[in-house]
């Protein structure tokens, strides 16, 4: 099993096979986008309370999941670089990290957004919305540091440290910001929770968040592909496929 | 002395010894615990009843700066001189280094923030039994504070910027802390329990201190191998 | 449309939180992709310059 591992983990195989899924996961991100937004925006019948502007929804909570989403599958990476050493899960954890910042920006900015037609501000010191921003301080300081640190590897695993650091955190944060939250404004439910969703409204939202996932993906592995170039610029594989002349960036 | 008792106490014995030698590195950051909190009655009016409703909250938001602040120079003196390097490749266990240095790290900065914070609570128009909650909720987390610090201080010794990213990286991780110090203390000032809040940190801190020395030891391993 | 538009009212916060996901994923994948072909670009350049590189 390891030899099959081994294959994927190999820079030069991963950069050949890559090249298929590249086109494909654009293609479903375009066609899943397409399905979500028009469900959402056109088939979803308009929430009795909120009206239409409960809509944002469709943005706001697909990227708060792919806040937390990619962040996990950076521990993943970072726990893999670290103990197995393996170059393309270095190379993995730190594409991913300006994509989740992204998401979680995104969920921020809508998050604000929707609570000013609801609840009158442009921000409520919400227990999801506050542990969002506490997580976005988390992806800028992995960026900050990779960024710090010269050579590439030992930046990426010292990206990988402080990303398990932030992974144990995320529950102990999540739990705190919760309590606090409660603390100060009483029991009530979340402000951005809802009981119960109909089915009509629950599908674009779930297509909407396989979207992103298929963008993470192919957003990723774009970065990752030039990562690994930059890994591997001294091989033979490399030389060969730069001094063949193909500088279209295309796979 | 060469057991792992004898490593320990030979390296927060160094860190004291230079830090007897060297004062500022040491007084600076407990300067400005003491500058942050006076920074507050300036900023809000002398009022007794608003100072202390505040108190809780600035005097740890002050620790927590405080601490950031003399965390920077953990490690970086070890840097500078080569010694770091040699402790790491001499096989030394880098986890007990860890513990050392934090413990050290606490002795300098943890344990002199808890005794200047009585002063500083009752200028703030804390009462009796409000202070002994915010020195236990201190004492707490401040030893929080010196271990995941020293994980973090090791992630960024010797890089541009060090001392802001340091800051950086490590407020987030403290904001724990945070909730629950303050929220313990406001909660005695309101003459409600504490216990919940204080066991919360002392569970906190002994997941720091399984936890923080190997994610040290990974960090000096990977700035230093 | 207009009604589409006019989002029962809410229009400019249902419009603005979209426009701004576009930016963001757009700004996303084009930095994604000019990432890529920097590389290559630089790497082709490297190769077609001297024969001597210092290691990375």
């Amino acid at each position: 099993m390891f030899a099959f591992l081994h294959k994927y983990a190999s820079l030069m195989h991963f950069y050949r096979l890559s090249a298929r899924w590249s086109g494909w996961l654009a293609l479903a991100t375009a066609l899943l986008m397409a399905y979500g937004l028009y469900g959402g925006l056109v088939t979803a019948p308009a929430d009795y309370q909120q009206g239409d502007s409960f809509r944002i929804i469709y943005i706001h909570v697909p990227s708060a999941w792919m806040s937390l989403f990619v962040y996990m599958c950076m521990a993943g990476a970072g726990a893999i670089a670290l103990v197995w050493k393996i170059k393309l899960a270095e190379i993995w954890l730190r594409a991913s990290a300006p994509l989740g910042a992204s998401f979680t920006f995104l969920a921020l900015v809508t998050g604000s957004i929707w609570g000013k037609p609801m609840w009158g501000t442009w921000w409520v010191w919400d227990a999801r919305l506050t542990s969002e921003l506490i997580l976005l301080f988390l992806y800028l300081g992995i960026m900050a540091l990779d960024n710090a640190i010269e050579d590439r590897r030992t930046g990426a695993r010292a990206a990988a440290v402080l990303t398990l650091i932030g992974v144990v955190n995320i529950p102990i944060i999540h739990y705190s910001v919760e309590w606090w939250s409660t603390l100060h404004q009483g029991p009530t439910v979340s402000k951005l929770d809802r009981p119960s969703i109909h089915i009509d409204m629950l599908i674009p939202l779930l297509v909407m968040a396989f979207a992103f996932t298929t963008f993470y993906f192919a957003a990723a592995l774009a970065r990752v592909r030039g990562g690994i170039l930059a890994y591997d610029r001294n091989t033979n594989w490399v030389r060969d496929l730069v001094g063949r002349g193909t500088v279209r960036g295309h796979g | 002395m060469t057991g792992p008792a004898g490593v320990f106490a030979a390296i927060v014995r160094r860190e004291l010894r230079r830090a007897a030698r060297s004062q500022s590195e040491a007084l600076y950051p407990l300067i400005f615990f003491v500058l942050a909190v006076v920074l507050y009655p300036f900023a809000l009016g002398p009022e007794p009843a608003l100072l202390a409703r505040v108190a809780a909250g600035v005097v740890w938001v002050a620790a927590l700066l405080a601490a950031s602040l003399s965390l920077d120079t953990l490690f970086r003196n070890d840097y500078g001189d080569g010694s770091l390097e040699l402790v790491v490749l001499s096989g030394t266990p880098l986890a007990l280094v860890a513990l050392a240095k934090a413990s050290a790290h606490w002795l300098l900065s943890g344990l002199p923030i808890l005794v200047l914070a009585v002063p500083l609570a009752l200028a703030l128009e804390l009462d009796g039994t409000t202070l002994v909650i915010l020195l236990a909720s201190l004492a707490l987390g401040s030893a929080c504070m010196s271990l995941v610090g020293t994980a973090v201080s090791a992630l960024t010794v010797g890089l541009r910027g060090g001392g802001m990213l340091l800051a950086m990286l490590i407020l987030p991780l403290y904001i724990p802390l945070l909730i629950f110090g303050a929220a313990a203390t406001s909660n005695a000032a309101l003459g409600l329990g504490a216990a919940a809040e204080l066991y919360f940190l002392a569970g906190l801190l002994v997941l720091a201190i399984t936890l923080t020395p190997w994610a040290t030891a990974a960090a000096l391993r990977i700035r230093m191998g | 449309m207009a009604e589409f538009l006019a989002m029962g009212g809410y229009g400019a916060y249902v419009w603005s939180s979209y426009t701004i996901a576009a930016l963001v994923l757009g700004v996303n994948a084009v930095l994604a992709r000019r990432a890529e072909r920097a590389v290559l670009h630089a790497l082709a350049h490297d190769l077609n310059g001297d024969d001597d590189d210092a290691t990375a």
